[in-house]
């Protein structure tokens, strides 16, 4: 393959800062010049790289497979929406209250899980069974609306107001890319200090990294904390751009799915997975609906059906996603990290 | 407290249809403690079972419990394909990737449906629907009784195969040691394969009787899946006796939350229960003991 020369492969290692930084430009000046559908699609494969990033850090850097993340999404947003329907208390203070109990809940069910060394198929069936719970119970807290759902009053879209987060589409887009650029930085961070060599250690085998002097029980509960703060935070910033919350909705199974998809097609347990991952089910999933509408059919379930197929694909043919072969393509060392 | 007749209805008819969930979970259960896969796919599984009798009740006008002998054959001889076929070349990959490829084939199945039938619920509407068994106080609903019997046919079936025929053993001496089995010179791959066969076939009778009992929406498999990993953990993953009392467990419990608490609330009872088990006897009640 031609692709081996070494001269090649410089040329390509030339390439990367130029990509990244015509990246860079693109994602910053995208509300400047793109139509409102494309900054809310964009919006949706930030907010998915987000949560991917979050539930990559317990799954594809510790090894803790979740199946119930929507559990922290659903409690975050609840949280927020909740004292800010009911007390008027703004977003930027219902944040840390999200947070702190999203936490909370995910020591929780870390404690339980890890210290009865519940690992695998059974930890997977926990973090479902929590989040159906939640789902369930929500049903029945009329305080938070109940089944009826609980509403947002629906932003001025002309007015920023940063304090309340109310204002237009672009505002949200940049809140989500500062968001999501944040989690890719931290975990490029940690993959470099202590946390990230243990978790890695742990993922590959827990024993081994126990016989190695590391407290296998500690590092993966800061994995499973970690993974629920960032993901509360989505769950607010869910509450406040979509303005209604249900809990059929927001802690089904399905949004548990969605959120590792991401991850899973981009390259489980690398940093860029995650985001590849969000951009290629919202191109192909999104791109599949609008073409779709363009043709004058509207088919519900026909997004989730493509989400699927390139689920299964990528599974079969690239079991390790498809960062890897983009990186070499890109001439990044494609790290599995 | 309701009257005692309510609370005796509540159990009965939870029993019955327990021992539907029972068959569903059996299918599961095999298939794992074959394979050692997990199947996420199974309530869909169960979900294109239930579609194919309403199909079949609309356009055949044939009674799902005729359907269900053509639906163990079609799904028993599409599991095997697909095991044989398919998942077979993934059994050595890590499980985190078999557990997804049966959720991208969940996907595709729930979202198919969705796009081939709509979001609306159907359902079958027999001579005998509304019909139900007198007996003195207690009123026990024909359907239910019908889906019970047929259930439980399906599943002596199912264990006299496992019992008394060759296949059966060697599939079962499989499940044991599946080395062993391959250095004995069994089949492996075959007999993988019908295993996810009658796995498949098992759900697809409990659909059909199950179609009996609720409507069918594309969106039901993932309520189903769930419930037949709570059934088969609280059984014990792998046991058959199992998977049946953890059946009976869920179908009683649920029936008597609905009545005692609220209808909208009798699945927490068995997720409340999934999350207990798993916390103080991961191995189930019927499993061997830990590790």
């Amino acid at each position: 393959m031609t692709s081996d020369r070494p001269a090649d492969a410089g040329d390509r290692r030339r390439l990367a800062p130029i990509t990244a930084f015509t990246v860079a430009v693109a994602l910053l000046a995208l509300p400047l010049v793109g139509s409102s559908y494309l900054v809310s699609v964009a919006t949706l494969a930030l907010y998915l790289a987000y949560v991917g990033q979050a539930w990559n850090v317990m799954m594809g850097f510790a090894g803790q497979l979740s199946l119930g993340h929507s559990l922290y999404v659903g409690l975050g947003a609840y949280v927020a929406a909740g004292i800010f329907v009911h007390f008027g208390v703004g977003p930027w203070a219902g944040l840390w209250l999200a947070v702190a109990i999203c936490s909370a809940v995910g020591a929780f069910i870390g404690l339980l899980a890890f210290r009865l060394r519940i690992s695998g198929v059974q930890l997977s069936l926990l973090t479902v069974a929590f989040a159906e719970l939640a789902r369930i119970g929500f049903d029945h807290l009329d305080w938070f609306g109940g089944p009826g759902g609980l509403f947002l009053r629906v932003a001025d879209r002309n007015h920023i107001d940063l304090l309340g987060f109310r204002g237009p589409p672009a505002m949200y887009y940049y809140a989500m890319l500062a968001l999501a650029a944040g989690a890719l930085g931290l975990c490029a961070f940690l993959l470099r200090r202590r946390p990230g060599y243990y978790w890695r250690a742990i993922r590959e085998d827990e024993i081994a990294a126990q016989a190695l002097g590391i407290d296998t029980f500690r590092w993966k509960m800061l994995a499973v904390v970690l993974s629920s703060a960032m993901t509360a935070i989505a769950g607010v910033f869910f509450a406040f751009y979509n303005n209604s919350l249900f809990p059929e909705q927001i802690f089904g199974f399905g949004r548990s799915i969605e959120i590792i998809l991401g991850p899973v097609i981009g390259g489980l347990g690398t940093l860029f997975g995650p985001v590849v991952g969000a951009v290629a089910l919202v191109l192909l999933g999104d791109g599949t609906t609008e073409i779709l509408a363009k043709a004058g059919v509207e088919l519900p379930g026909a997004r989730q059906v493509v989400h699927g197929l390139l689920l299964l694909l990528v599974t079969i043919y690239l079991p390790n996603g498809l960062w890897p072969p983009l990186a070499r393509a890109l001439g990044v060392r494609p790290r599995r990290l | 407290m309701p009257a005692l007749p309510y609370v005796a209805n509540a159990v009965i008819s939870g029993t019955l249809t327990g021992i539907v969930y029972g068959l569903m979970a059996l299918g599961l259960s095999a298939i794992f403690g074959v394979v050692r896969l997990v199947n996420f796919a199974h309530g869909e599984l169960m979900t294109l079972a239930m579609y194919g009798a309403v199909g079949a009740f609309q356009g055949l006008a044939l009674d799902p419990f005729l359907t269900m002998i053509a639906a163990a054959v079609v799904f028993g001889g599409f599991g095997y394909v697909l095991q044989r076929g398919f998942i077979n070349r993934f059994i050595h990959r890590p499980e985190h990737l078999q557990m997804l490829l049966m959720i991208a084939l969940a996907i595709i199945i729930g979202n198919g449906l969705l796009l081939a039938f709509g979001p609306d619920a159907r359902s079958v509407q027999t001579s005998y629907q509304l019909d139900s068994f007198e007996l003195g106080p207690l009123l026990v609903d024909k359907a239910r009784v019908y889906a019970a019997v047929a259930a439980v046919v399906a599943t002596a079936l199912l264990a006299a195969f496992f019992r008394f025929t060759l296949t059966g053993k060697a599939i079962r001496a499989c499940a044991d040691n599946p080395i062993g089995a391959r250095v004995a010179g069994l089949p492996v791959a075959h007999l993988y394969a019908v295993t996810f066969g009658l796995g498949a076939a098992s759900v697809a009778v409990a659909g059909c009787a199950m179609v009996q009992l609720i409507d069918v929406t594309p969106g039901l498999g993932p309520g189903y899946t769930l419930l037949a990993f709570v059934i088969v953990i609280v059984g014990g993953l792998g046991s058959m006796v199992g998977a049946l009392l953890g059946g009976l467990a869920i179908g009683v419990s649920e029936a008597l939350a609905g009545l005692l608490i609220t209808p909208s609330a009798k699945s927490m009872v068995s997720f409340g229960l999934l999350v207990v088990l798993l916390l103080v006897r991961p191995q189930g009640l019927m499993g061997p003991g830990r590790r």
